[in-house]
């Protein structure tokens, strides 16, 4: 197996897609020439050209709809914004168009595209640039989500996404671009709406995908230290959300605590956290914690952004009170 | 282009009969309740969607607005199918999911009604990005009204469409008043073809009351699009009789307007054409309404007929994998 960054992954993904398919494309802002803002797209314009890595101008809204009217007609666009918080330039024709022409047309038309591109808080970007989008489309019916946390994830799941009959929001992180990871040789994918247990555990279940992923394992090390072992479960898709699994962790371990980086009030873990307790609530020892963002934009400063965000220390504490200690 | 066949005229002359007489219809079940949520009519406007779809070919693409039953018919489109996706029924084009707003119908190129002002705009524009990519020959009409001229994708996706030469011709249907609102109150530049100009593109208005200079105006934007990759836009120049939709007076129109305009429908402007140029007789008029009245008589039977869709497929039709 391989070791390649998370960008790699993403780029490989794409350019293996592409190969094996004439009708996928990718188009947004800088992705040819520039190679991508954060160069996931490097040298696809060279090896696909100009006609299959498009650059369009700054209109969101826009091309998002080419894409939405390309899928209809039977090509598979891959659209990037060039930050998950331009979609909202977008949300019309996201949320009242791709999401719902298979359902308004009765079946009739489906739109097999994949909006892509990095979101979550991330190195100072402040309020406009920095906030964690998947919630805004997670109440969405007709939409998937995908948050993948690990090169290997990336990869497989976009792999997936680019496949996929449906409208499918894949969003990365600008935090997570430079990470490495194993990546297996050769072709494969990993199906949406399957979680994966990323560290097994018997005290408690964390439930964290992206880059909370990353500070969920930091922290189940730390509290293994302490004799605490924490089940670490990563959801990867959203929407389908892969509750079978979860459940099936909290019967194991009889806590939960679940993490998001964007704001708690409306957000993912509020909707993992109900589902948790209306699922499992006999197996439940503890109420169900979640570490989530602060409802507050997230601050340029570099201290006020570390308060924004969830930290390692505020999942250790949050395991320990889940645990009573 | 060329002159028409005598068929080629009774077929435009009973497509916009066909339209008048299905939407008079719909009135009438609207009232009765058999007809619910927003209901558009397209009554006076007919001679553009008949012109303009005439010159098409069956695999070109058609997407419209929310007043899109015209388009649907003139695209190939079952009454009886439209009819009861207006009654809400299984039957209907799109299985009562739509309804008046959102008529899709695959089978004939028709991408669909769209509710959202200037929302399909980008997406036909799609369509066209998918036939020039594909290396077809395709052509996409994307209708809209006058008050999508407004609206941001408008401009976003007329400017992608002469960047990047899309087989597709914006029709701009201006029937005064976007909603309540005349267009002199919306848009600051009042001849709106001449938006065109901002994007290097062909711009032009034509008498959307003439079904026969919509054909022609759209028939060369069409095959400028075909073979030389240029998207057009036409502002027609139309009116609509009734009021925005069934729930709205038109109080924000004078009475002598809407008469003053009634004497240019392009329905009897047609006939009343046809019949001077010999064309047609009027036994072949009244033969005419008889067969369209028949027609509209059998999609109220259709879908009457039709049952409710099921419960179950509330849930049906979300995500492909649960079609």
């Amino acid at each position: 197996m391989a070791i390649i960054t998370y960008r790699e992954a993403l780029n490989q993904a794409l350019r293996e897609e592409m190969r094996r398919d004439p009708r996928v494309f990718l188009m947004g802002e800088e992705v040819g020439l520039y190679q991508g803002a954060y160069k996931v797209s490097q040298g696809l314009l060279e090896e696909f050209g100009p006609k299959r890595i498009i650059d369009t101008p700054i209109s969101e809204a826009g091309f998002t709809g080419v894409g939405i009217g390309a899928a209809m007609v039977g090509l598979r666009p891959i659209v990037e914004m060039m930050t998950f918080n331009f979609a909202l330039v977008a949300v019309d024709q996201i949320v009242n168009q791709a999401a719902k022409i298979l359902y308004m047309s009765g079946g009739q038309y489906n739109v097999p595209m994949v909006i892509r591109g990095p979101g979550g808080p991330a190195h100072q970007l402040a309020a406009q640039h920095s906030q964690s989008m998947e919630s805004y489309f997670y109440h969405v019916p007709g939409l998937k989500i995908v948050r993948p946390g690990t090169p290997k994830d990336a990869k497989g799941l976009l792999k997936s996404a680019i496949r996929d009959d449906d409208p499918v929001i894949f969003i990365e992180s600008e935090l997570l671009y430079g990470t490495k990871g194993e990546v297996p040789d050769g072709e494969y994918t990993i199906p949406l709406g399957v979680a994966d247990i990323k560290r097994e555990g018997r005290d408690v279940t964390i439930v964290a995908y992206s880059t909370m992923l990353l500070l969920a394992l930091q922290a189940a090390e730390e509290l293994e230290k302490e004799g605490i072992f924490a089940e670490v479960v990563d959801p990867r898709t959203l929407r389908p959300l892969d509750t079978e699994l979860i459940i099936g962790s909290i019967k194991k371990t009889n806590r939960a605590v679940v993490m998001e980086s964007g704001a708690g009030f409306g957000g993912i873990g509020t909707v993992i956290g109900e589902i948790i307790s209306e699922q499992a609530f006999d197996y439940l020892d503890a109420p169900v914690e979640r570490v989530t963002g602060a409802n507050a934009p997230t601050p340029y400063a570099k201290n006020l952004e570390r308060a924004k965000v969830p930290s390692k220390e505020r999942v250790v504490a949050a395991v320990k009170k889940v645990l009573a200690i | 282009m060329q002159k028409l066949e005598h068929k080629e005229l009774v077929d435009l002359l009973r497509q916009m009969l066909l339209m008048r007489r299905f939407e008079e219809k719909c009135a009438e079940m609207y009232a009765l309740g058999k007809i619910g949520g927003f209901l558009h009519l397209y009554i006076g406007q007919e001679a553009v969607a008949t012109g303009a779809i005439s010159v098409l070919r069956p695999d070109d693409y058609v997407i419209a607005s929310y007043r899109e039953h015209g388009h649907a018919l003139a695209k190939g489109s079952d009454p009886r199918k439209v009819m009861a996706e207006l009654f809400g029924r299984a039957d209907g084009l799109c299985k009562g999911k739509g309804g008046s707003m959102h008529l899709f119908d695959k089978t004939h190129h028709f991408l669909g009604g769209h509710a959202i002002v200037a929302g399909q705009i980008p997406i036909g524009t799609g369509a066209a990005f998918a036939s020039q990519y594909e290396g077809k020959d395709q052509v996409t009409l994307c209708f809209f009204g006058d008050a999508a001229v407004n609206q941001g994708v408008f401009h976003e996706a007329l400017n992608l469409a002469a960047l990047w030469h899309l087989p597709i011709v914006y029709i701009c249907e201006n029937n005064r008043y976007g909603m309540g609102t005349a267009v002199a109150r919306a848009t600051s530049v009042k001849d709106l073809y001449r938006r065109a100009e901002a994007y290097g593109m062909p711009g032009e208005a034509v008498d959307g009351m003439d079904v026969l200079a919509v054909r022609e105006c759209v028939g060369l934007a069409v095959e400028r699009a075909r073979r030389e990759r240029i998207p057009s836009f036409i502002e027609a120049k139309t009116y609509r009789f009734r009021g925005h939709s069934m729930a709205d007076p038109g109080t924000y129109r004078t009475k002598e307007e809407v008469e003053q305009e009634k004497q240019r429908d392009p329905l009897l402007l047609f006939r009343n054409h046809l019949m001077a140029e010999a064309v047609v007789k009027e036994s072949d008029w009244k033969a005419l309404e008889k067969e369209v009245r028949a027609t509209v008589e059998e999609a109220v039977r259709y879908a009457d007929a039709s049952p409710e869709p099921p419960v179950e497929w509330l849930h049906t039709d979300v995500y492909v994998s649960e079609r």
